[in-house]
């Protein structure tokens, strides 16, 4: 074996049927959406059609899905829009401590802008705990955003309770969907979403594209003026091909895969438990279904995701050493785990597309790796 | 995996010299178990000169690769050579290291550094 793909988290192939939808709007139907001549005029149908498969797949209205470049876009305009039309009678902002960076960071910027933000504990499995989210909110609150399914550990909040929660209170809720969607049910009325976050890239269609639901009657800024596509919303011409095989993604998304995809990672996560002195991160169930997040205790997980991609077998790293900053995953920080837990992590994460055969050639690989990284290992034996 | 040279991605695969030497002359431990890296450094000194070195690295890549590369610079030269063994010379027998990665080459010299200078001090406390 080659090459095994498990960065699925990170992004995903695209299926072969999204690329077919979208070769014609390149070559053929090229036209731009707001034209009034025929092959516009295609394109603006095909927006159209895009748009309204998008919005049936959460039980929400064709008018109410913007398409944006992604899931970083879509969140930045949901934080930064609605503060901006909030601001300055309400600034209170309630969200977690394992939301992605788009929310994080986009937190933090418009706390320079006058914006108080809530950042809310999890348990050790990162659950967030609905209690103090009621008991946060304030009169200056106006927006409550979480994420549905974590990227790095794959716990899935519970949004329909919180849903009600801030239905009950009054504030607006916004759901990064990025990674759960087509994977957990999403229906904006049953759970009360005022404003979803999805994307493309996650769920095998292109990259560049994505969406934000905003619930009819919300008021919100745009962040790009030009020619008032997108409601005004989101100018600048649409992605066309993007938009088509996003809404194709999402049409062939089958439960069924999600229940494959459920069945090899119980089996890859109960192999990976008989190694001595793992911890899996995150919690049993009520995870994604593609997610695996494993501490290989007294092992750097860049060093074991290296030897593992001397052997074709990609996956990721929660560690310090990876990342641009050297930092440690501020998730893992927030389970509360030591450093050294969090930077012996890995994250391996499934597709569709994943086999038993590429599952089972990691299962047998691994631990003959993690033996050999833990004989170098100066910390076997506890002396530090 | 960051982008790597070949000569890393071969130390860290291929590590030589790993593991403990049991009745070691000298010993360097660098590192912190709270954050990042830890790496350790074993030698035997005959005659001034390193005749064995070892070490046990918790760490990346890169740290993994630059203790490899060090105990392989290190092995022979005498003590008073070894010491000189700069950042910059392991960085280039690895054929260099991604700039966020120099302060694992940094915990490989001070490691080699610390071992010399136990052997060092445990001399003069025998030479008394």
């Amino acid at each position: 074996m080659k090459f095994v793909y498990l960065d699925n988290a990170a992004t995903t192939k695209i299926d072969s049927r999204v690329l077919k939808a979208m070769l014609p709007y390149f070559e053929k139907d090229y036209g731009n959406a707001s034209s009034q001549h025929l092959i516009g005029q295609n394109a603006k149908n095909a927006l159209e059609k895009s748009r309204k498969i998008i919005a049936k797949s959460i039980s929400a209205k064709t008018n109410e899905i913007i398409f944006t470049s992604g899931g970083t876009e879509s969140n930045n305009l949901a934080l930064k829009g609605l503060f901006f039309e909030n601001y300055p009678e309400k600034n209170h902002i309630i969200t977690t401590k394992i939301e992605h960076d788009s929310i994080l960071n986009t937190c933090k910027w418009l706390e320079k802008k006058g914006a108080k933000i809530t950042y809310l504990n999890v348990n050790k499995e990162g659950f967030m705990n609905y209690k103090e989210l009621e008991k946060s909110i304030t009169n200056k609150t106006f927006l409550v955003t979480i994420i549905h399914g974590n990227n790095e550990i794959g716990v899935i909040q519970d949004i329909e309770k919180i849903g009600k929660i801030c239905k009950e209170k009054g504030v607006l809720f916004h759901v990064d969907s990025c990674q759960s969607f087509t994977k957990v049910p999403l229906n904006v009325n049953k759970q009360n979403l005022d404003l979803v976050t999805l994307n493309s890239h996650k769920i095998h269609g292109p990259k560049g594209v994505g969406a934000l639901y905003i619930r009819k009657g919300i008021k919100i800024n745009a962040l790009i003026h030009g020619g008032g596509h997108e409601k005004a919303l989101r100018s600048g011409t649409e992605n066309i091909p993007g938009i088509v095989g996003f809404a194709k993604a999402v049409k062939i998304a089958k439960k069924r895969d999600v229940k494959k995809m459920e069945i090899l990672r119980n089996k890859f996560i109960k192999e990976l438990l008989k190694i001595p002195n793992v911890n899996l991160n995150g919690p049993m169930k009520n995870r994604l279904c593609n997610n695996i997040n494993i501490s290989f205790n007294n092992i750097e997980g860049e060093a074991i995701g290296g030897y593992l991609e001397s052997f074709g077998i990609c996956t990721s790293t929660g560690s310090a050493c990876m990342s641009h900053s050297l930092e440690t995953s501020h998730v893992l920080k927030a389970l509360g785990f030591s450093p050294l837990r969090a930077n012996s992590s890995l994250r391996i994460s499934l597709s569709k597309f994943t086999t038993e055969k590429e599952i089972n050639y990691v299962i047998n690989k691994i631990p003959k790796l993690v033996n050999k990284l833990r004989k170098i290992s100066p910390l076997e034996g506890g002396k530090w | 995996m960051m982008k790597y040279s070949k000569k890393v991605m071969q130390e860290f695969l291929h590590p030589k010299n790993l593991g403990e030497i049991k009745n070691a002359d000298g010993i360097g431990k660098v590192g912190n178990p709270i954050c990042g890296d830890i790496m350790e450094v074993y030698i035997k000194v005959k005659d001034n000169k390193i005749s064995d070195i070892k070490f046990k690295t918790f760490g990346c890549a890169a740290a993994i690769a630059t203790s490899s590369m060090i105990t392989q610079l290190a092995k022979k030269k005498t003590t008073k050579d070894a010491k000189k063994i700069s950042i910059n010379d392991v960085a280039k027998s690895l054929r260099g290291l991604p700039s966020l990665k120099m302060h694992c080459s940094a915990l490989a010299t001070d490691a080699l550094k610390l071992a010399i200078k136990d052997y060092e001090n445990k001399k003069k406390k025998a030479d008394r």
